[in-house]
């Protein structure tokens, strides 16, 4: 499954940054009924999380309601140099990672 | 009563031109200039479009190996950067051995068959969307050139003998709204020219990468004409007119669209 992630290579130490990334996923709600009637199962990414250095910097669940592809960007303040993890966990036994470097100056 | 408003919608009917004015060339207009300038920033930053998610794929597909020759894409064109330059920018292109013009999708399974022995795609599905939008996106930011082969003229005339015809229960043109009525909208959307210069596209509507053929279907199956097939003659030739009414306007594909 292909993955975009956005992370500024270098920043200044405590400067607000911007994380965006973007999962490809179908993110099939479980409600929509085939031609034939019958019920398409739910197939949605339940979990995203990012970790810098391994310490949990955001998470966010996802729901049906939540449409294709989902794109998540969210801020955080530069501490310090590392690298960033991101990993999306979901229905069906899906997972997903990626990972970006930083280096605070 | 009756036969008076019945009387007033002939007489409107009638005042109709027969055939429209083309858009002039200064006043086509791409349907990104229609969109929010949200939907706009989601096209303009490759990390948030997702339709680059397809070129991603589709550079996975170009480097694979496929089909009983073992071979991939890169294994004869390269490194697509070069080899695809500006070539989406001319397709629909005039196919000397079948003497019809194919498009993009129709020359990647005719690859597919011919050089990788491997079966064809099938329409609209994630493979071909995605190494149609990979292939696509070497040509972004470059001007359409579709038609400029003499041996494409008479599927042009047919493709745009089609443009104008009307046709379904709404009895509707395509030229009706994109040609005549650009500038309005249909209920909350803009109706737009209809200039093909960003597909395969991400439509929001969709959830998904789609075709300029899935686009052409949906505005068919609006004014409830029976829609051409996937790869019909009639559907190559529409795509052949459009592309070759934007002649020289940028492509951008991966393009985003609501």
């Amino acid at each position: 499954m292909a993955a975009l992630v956005n992370v500024p290579p270098k920043a200044k130490r405590g400067a607000v940054v911007e994380i965006k990334a973007l999962m490809s996923h179908i993110m099939e709600p479980g409600y929509r009924r085939t031609a034939a009637g019958e019920l398409i199962p739910r197939d949605i990414i339940t979990s995203f999380t990012c970790r810098l250095n391994g310490a949990e910097i955001f998470r966010a669940d996802l729901f049906p309601a939540i449409s294709a592809n989902p794109f998540m960007s969210f801020f955080t303040i530069a501490t310090e140099s590392g690298k960033f993890e991101f990993e999306w966990i979901g229905d069906n036994g899906f997972v997903a990672n990626a990972a970006a470097n930083i280096t605070v100056e | 009563m009756r036969l008076c408003a019945a009387a007033f919608i002939f007489a409107a009917l009638g005042a109709l031109p027969v055939l429209a004015a083309e858009i002039p060339a200064a006043d086509r207009r791409s349907g990104y200039s229609f969109m929010s300038s949200d939907s706009k920033a989601m096209q303009d930053d490759d990390t948030a479009n997702p339709g680059m998610l397809a070129v991603l794929e589709g550079e996975t597909l170009w480097q694979t190996k496929q089909g009983d020759a073992g071979k991939a894409c890169a294994d004869c064109h390269g490194d697509a950067a070069t080899s695809m330059k500006g070539v989406a920018a001319r397709y629909p292109a005039f196919d000397a051995a079948l003497g019809r013009p194919v498009d993009l999708e129709q020359r990647i399974n005719i690859c597919r068959r011919d050089h990788q022995q491997a079966s064809p795609f099938p329409n609209e599905s994630h493979e071909l969307l995605a190494l149609a939008t990979y292939v696509a996106q070497q040509s972004r930011g470059q001007p359409i050139t579709t038609g400029d082969d003499s041996a494409l003229a008479p599927f042009i005339a047919k493709g745009r003998e089609l443009f104008m015809q009307r046709q379904g229960q709404l009895n509707l043109a395509c030229t009706n709204c994109h040609d005549d009525n650009w500038d309005k909208h249909l209920a909350g959307s803009a109706v737009t020219q209809g200039q093909p210069t960003g597909y395969p596209i991400y439509r929001l509507e969709w959830q998904a990468m789609g075709s300029l053929q899935r686009r052409i279907r949906g505005c068919m199956t609006g004014v409830r004409a029976q829609a051409f097939d996937f790869g019909s003659p009639e559907m190559v030739a529409l795509e052949l007119y459009l592309m070759s009414r934007a002649h020289g306007m940028p492509l951008e594909t991966p393009a985003v669209r609501p």
